[in-house]
């Protein structure tokens, strides 16, 4: 869908009031102002183009928060990302509209270890494609392998683990068949000729994550040099901290990193990947470093029994989703707002500092942060409307509200105001 | 001259947000027939603005028929700069409030002619009708709007230099440092106030008591531009106890003597809601 461009200035203002939004760091008792799908700067607006909103929405006092960005999905709703279907951009669009439910207005779905062939058939179905009210907007595929340590595969199927040492680049390219629509590849630095790799990716501006792996710190310290700027949800699958080699855990502290370059990392925030004390240790050492994620797996959204991932099957039970006849996990069932509360609860952190973990920083991570993430003039008006326990009311895309938070139109007063209503409550699983 | 004193700057602001507002009401301002308000900036007039704004969003207040002319505005520095006029009139008081943008009057200190650019805010202000309430403040120098000391009693609108003691009264707002305060504003004439068909000008604080005594109780003088307002037909000085510091006890008293003169000004506060 269009944003900004010459039709923009002609599009109806939309004022969002009663509210406090999330902006520089803080919660400000401030309208927003909405144009062309755009964060508009309405003192702007007053003094060269002397006009005022044209239609005015009373916020109830809420929180209006940068639309939450998922950087690791494997699917949701019974769609497995990593299944090589016909129809793939379906599978994406489904989860792509349930998601907003959840605050989530962008989204990398992500891809397990797999054969060749499903990233050949898969890869081109998936193309990078902006939000609107049907559905999250897709900003680029996570590769999450296959070029993993198969001591650290963790759920990902050991036959399909695969090295780059022969060819380095060119075998990766093979094996993937495009990096047309790729945003993420998540890769074991200690694998060999893994810093050409890891440069060329970087050329094409894919962010490198650094995962499943058995790097000690000074290897992922190499490979963060080389370009790598993301650890791939930190403490699972990679070697445990160590007080004499804290492995990529380091990295958080590390002061072997190119100056100026923050690193980020990925952190399951669902109560049972992480421990709530480990993920403090963390969120203290590098709090702006710090990417919510869900590791969403097909199951998410469906609730208990059997289900698909990848080449695998799953067995879920509340909010644990395990290999099925095992107890490894394998990805969560959280949502999005449900990790963001629950890291603002294990955390003590502030709410800013919450929202920012789900939105600013993955912004960051995929240098996206002057259009996402922030509620910044001209950045692209997608933010959700929360409570103050973070409880998601309602989500807009491009200033359009999702088809399920729709607000009454009506008022008393005559004037073009309006009231949000609650999303309806869906099942959780 | 009235001179209208209260306890404290609260209550100082409050009485002239009462003020106004009833003369904006009893006004009827309409669709042909705009009110004209002259507004100033600075840390004085926050508290009044507060005030009205609360008027407005309870409903009893609207700016639909209010026209504003600002006094003044520095010249170099980028509209939205956050210590620009322009900045302080929109987050202190136009974006609370429902005055049509078109109607909101402030000198462009960036603007290619200067000169021009004054020349034609005193048209507009002719051609608004004049100003029917100009509210002011007064500088610690005894400057209305940057009329510093020495400007002409009867000047217009134009371009000023600032005097020190401004800069260094305005250096709070730039950090603390000196060398990032603008040099220059464009500043609406000693005579485009007089011009008003009515002055209120808002003095609180003990450190503006010495420029109270220099504008009310010496005589009109260049050095002390607010003294001009002495042979204003309509003017009234509203201020708190810690402003009269300076002022002989039998002018103090006086004035004191009459609040209840004053305060039939005041009360009862009008209201633009049906009915009332």
């Amino acid at each position: 869908m269009m944003r900004g461009g010459q039709g923009a200035e002609r599009a109806p203002v939309l004022q969002f009031t009663n509210c406090r939004i999330l902006r520089g760091g803080t919660l400000l008792r401030e309208d927003l102002w909405v144009r062309g799908g755009r964060v508009l700067d309405p003192e702007k607006l007053f003094f060269e183009e002397r006009r005022v909103a044209d239609e005015q929405r009373d916020c109830g006092g809420c929180i209006l928060a940068p639309g939450f960005i998922d950087v690791q999905m494997n699917g949701g709703f019974g769609v497995d990302f990593s299944r090589a279907t016909e129809d793939v951009g379906s599978g994406v669009a489904l989860v792509a509209q349930r998601i907003l439910s959840h605050g989530v207005t962008s989204f990398c779905p992500t891809l397990v270890t797999s054969p060749s062939e499903v990233y050949h058939k898969v890869l081109p179905q998936i193309p990078v494609k902006s939000g609107g009210p049907h559905g999250a907007g897709v900003l680029g595929v996570h590769l999450e392998g296959p070029f993993i340590s198969p001591e650290k595969r963790g759920a990902h199927p050991e036959a399909h683990i695969r090295s780059f040492e022969v060819n380095a680049f060119h075998d990766l390219l093979a094996t993937y068949g495009t990096l047309d629509n790729v945003r993420i590849v998540t890769l074991a630095p200690e694998l060999g000729r893994s810093h050409e790799v890891i440069q060329a990716l970087t050329a094409q501006d894919i962010c490198v994550s650094l995962g499943h792996s058995v790097a000690h710190l000074q290897a992922a310290e190499e490979a963060v040099q080389s370009g790598a700027t993301f650890i791939t949800h930190l403490f699972n699958a990679m070697l445990p901290f160590h007080h004499r080699d804290p492995g990529i855990v380091g990295l958080l502290t590390s002061d072997r990193l190119p100056p100026g370059r923050c690193i980020f990392y990925g952190m399951i925030a669902d109560g049972i990947h992480t421990n709530p004390a480990a993920l403090r240790i963390a969120h203290r050492a590098h709090p702006q470093g710090l990417v919510l994620i869900t590791d969403a797996v097909p199951a998410l959204g469906l609730g208990n029994g059997h289900h698909t991932l990848g080449q695998m099957e799953v067995e879920v039970e509340g909010l644990v989703a395990c290999i099925a006849g095992t107890k490894t996990l394998c990805g969560s069932i959280a949502p999005m707002d449900v990790c963001v509360r629950h890291f603002l609860q294990a955390t003590g952190c502030s709410v800013e500092a919450a929202l920012e973990a789900a939105s600013l920083h993955p912004a960051q991570l995929l240098g996206l942060e002057k259009s996402k993430g922030t509620l910044d003039f001209g950045a692209d008006a997608d933010f959700v409307v929360l409570d103050d326990a973070l409880h998601v009311l309602a989500t807009y895309i491009s200033g359009q509200a999702d088809s399920q938070s729709q607000p009454n139109p009506t008022s008393a007063s005559g004037d073009s105001k309006s009231q949000l209503n609650p999303h309806p409550p869906l099942p959780r699983a | 001259m009235r001179l209208v004193i209260l306890d404290n700057y609260d209550l100082a602001s409050e009485w002239a947000a009462k003020y106004i507002c009833n003369r904006i009401i009893q006004f009827k301002p309409g669709q042909n027939r705009y009110f004209t308000l002259g507004l100033p900036t600075g840390s004085t007039p926050l508290g009044c603005y507060k005030k009205l704004i609360e008027y407005h969003k309870s409903g009893d207040l609207s700016f639909k028929y209010v026209k504003t002319f600002n006094m003044d505005e520095y010249v170099g520095l980028p509209r939205n700069h956050p210590e620009s006029y322009h900045s302080y009139m929109w987050n202190n008081f136009f974006k609370h409030i429902d005055i049509d943008p078109n109607n909101a009057h402030i000198l462009d200190g960036n603007a290619a002619d200067l000169q021009a650019e004054c020349d034609a805010f005193e048209r507009k202000i002719e051609e608004a009708g004049g100003i029917d309430l100009f509210v002011g403040g007064i500088g610690p120098d005894g400057h209305i709007a940057f009329n510093e000391p020495g400007s002409s009693l009867v000047s217009r609108t134009r371009l000023k230099t600032l005097a020190m003691d401004t800069i260094l009264a305005n250096a709070k707002y730039f950090d603390g440092d000196l060398s990032k305060v603008p040099t220059m504003a464009l500043t609406v004439g000693v005579g485009t106030v007089m011009d008003a068909r009515e002055v209120m000008i808002l003095i609180t604080g003990a450190h503006k008591a010495f420029a109270l005594y220099k504008a009310i109780e010496e005589g009109v003088n260049h050095m002390w531009t607010v003294s001009a307002f002495q042979q204003h037909p309509r003017t009234i000085f509203v201020c708190d106890e810690d402003a009269t510091l300076e002022l002989r006890v039998k002018t103090v008293k006086y004035f004191k003597g009459l609040m209840h003169v004053h305060n039939k000004l005041v009360d009862p506060l009008y209201s633009m809601k049906e009915g009332k």
